[in-house]
């Protein structure tokens, strides 16, 4: 009886050990990647943003009836929070942290004849999709440098158009326009490596960061960018908080 | 005094530089044109030498595409549209899906066609040799050749037999995808969105009116107005359709183009007789 009781609790001992070693060794990975987090804000007064001038297309006019579109340059939340600034490691990034491609797809919506996000982070060769939500037709046109080995195309997508699925092989701040409805301007912000985009309070999170000394790099469409140096220990999170200046 | 004039043309030459760089910060220079002189072109079989084209270049091309192919030519500022640049290696005539680099055929008939509306005259004068050879040239100017292989030309099934049917089935796909929104609800250039049309440049750019009898900018056989929509027009806001329109109804749509062209033919002739009404822009979607 008391070899039984012996046996088995060697057995759930070897048992907890194996996954206990399963589960840190999960962790151990887990742990080794840190992130780097922090708040973009803008100084002082968010700058007026022009309203749009839908009219020439009764459906965009439609759908803006009771939430009037404005200019997103500036996209400023409470205390000063600013979104979609586009973060990432400009320096520093080795191995795969630097040559991974995330399998997430992110979409880039058409809906009420805005971009749905207005800023799209992607990693260099990161799938994407573009869609359309909207019952009036748009034509997609992004517009690099080819120099860059980011070719321009463009294409239609009337009311219920499949998604457009492309990716992008070199880093560039892309602009994309719809010359159908002429105010329609979006950015595809091409980085390499881990990335965060900040929301609408300012905040952001850089995941999946591997232990190291950095660059930072916020990118803000119309105020530039900035960097700070940081550090990320094992598991830990280092900080970087931006302040832009409207321009 | 002489250190005074030192010094200005000191200056002016610093300006000068920094002017020069700040202007063209991913300019070409000869010396990359250079390693990529060995360029040939292929059509059916002629092939095309980029160090053959080279004379023909200068004498009748450069005026206007200018010595390193950038369109920066002398004549830049007088022609509108502007000249390609040929370091980008983007083209609004080609076979090509948007987003890829032309055939050589694709340029070997352009060269010939010229650009309706343009300042690119026809250029029938040349052999076909001296013309594969200008193709190799223009390759040469953008690295795009050495890097990327030109696109998989679309496939144009055969021309249908025009039918009352299909005119009016071309009418629903020039509704559905909504060609009006530029090109007008009868074709005269006057949609919503073609007052403030812009090329990639960000210059203004027309729509083409199809009630004037001009030659549509890429060829005016059935199959190039086939092949304009399916493949856009890149540089322009004239984007590819190939995702949402059937290889089928590609023809339909040509034949109602057809229809709002004034020169006379079939289509026009039996849209007549059908009393084809243009489209209603205010119609629901799928409703007209």
């Amino acid at each position: 009886m008391r070899n039984r009781y012996k046996f088995a609790t060697a057995l759930a001992a070897v048992v907890g050990v194996c996954c206990a070693a399963l589960i840190l060794g999960h962790k151990v990975n887990a742990a080794g990647e840190g992130k780097i987090t922090g708040t973009v804000k803008l100084d002082g007064a968010a700058p007026h943003m022009k309203g749009i001038d839908m009219s020439k297309d009764p459906y965009c006019v439609k759908a803006h009836a009771n939430d009037p579109a404005h200019l997103e340059t500036y996209v400023v939340g409470a205390n000063g929070g600013l979104e979609n600034v586009v973060l990432y490691i400009s320096e520093g990034l080795t191995g795969g942290a630097l040559t991974e491609v995330p399998t997430a797809e992110p979409v880039f919506d058409q809906k009420n004849c805005v971009y749905t996000p207005h800023v799209l982070a992607l990693d260099v060769n990161q799938k994407f999709k573009v869609t359309t939500s909207d019952q009036t037709a748009h034509n997609i046109h992004p517009n690099p440098n080819p120099m860059t080995g980011n070719i321009p195309w463009n294409q239609s997508q009337p009311p219920g158009a499949p998604p457009v699925e492309k990716s992008w092989k070199a880093p560039e701040f892309i602009e994309v326009k719809c010359n159908i409805h002429p105010w329609m301007h979006g950015w595809h912000a091409v980085v390499k490596g881990p990335y965060a985009t900040t929301d609408a309070s300012g905040n952001y999170t850089i995941n999946n960061v591997p232990p190291g000394n950095y660059t930072v790099t916020a990118w803000q469409e119309a105020a530039g960018t900035q960097t700070q140096k940081v550090t990320v220990a094992a598991g830990g999170a280092a900080k970087a908080d931006f302040t832009f200046k409207a321009k | 005094m002489r250190t005074r004039m030192h010094e200005w043309s000191l200056c002016l030459g610093a300006l000068a530089l920094l002017v020069l760089t700040q202007a063209s910060p991913a300019q070409l220079t000869k010396y990359d044109l250079e390693t990529r002189i060995g360029m040939e072109s292929h059509i059916g079989n002629i092939t095309g030498h980029a160090k053959d084209g080279k004379d023909d270049y200068r004498r009748y091309c450069v005026g206007c595409h200018g010595e390193l192919g950038d369109g920066n030519g002398e004549n830049f500022p007088w022609v509108d549209p502007k000249p390609r640049d040929f370091q980008l290696g983007i083209f609004k005539c080609r076979s090509t899906p948007t987003g890829t680099l032309p055939t050589d055929e694709d340029l070997f008939d352009t060269i010939a066609r010229g650009l309706d509306r343009s300042n690119m005259p026809q250029w029938s004068t040349f052999t076909k040799q001296e013309r594969a050879d200008l193709v190799a040239w223009i390759k040469h100017f953008s690295p795009r050749w050495t890097n990327e292989k030109p696109g998989t030309p679309i496939q144009i099934p055969p021309e249908p037999e025009v039918t009352a049917e299909r005119i009016k089935a071309g009418r629903d796909v020039f509704a559905r995808v909504q060609c009006w929104k530029c090109h007008g609800v009868l074709g005269q250039a006057n949609g919503p969105s073609a007052a403030t049309l812009q090329d990639d440049l960000g210059r203004p750019i027309a729509a083409y009116n199809f009630t004037e009898g001009a030659r549509p900018k890429c060829g005016d056989t059935d199959r190039d107005i086939y092949r304009i929509f399916m493949t856009g027009l890149d540089g322009t806001p004239m984007p590819s359709f190939a995702d949402n329109i059937k290889p089928d109804e590609a023809w339909d749509l040509v034949f109602y183009l057809r229809a709002l062209m004034p020169q006379k033919s079939k289509e026009r002739e039996m849209a007549k007789q059908l009393g084809l009404r243009p489209v209603d822009p205010n119609a629901p979607v799928g409703q007209q």
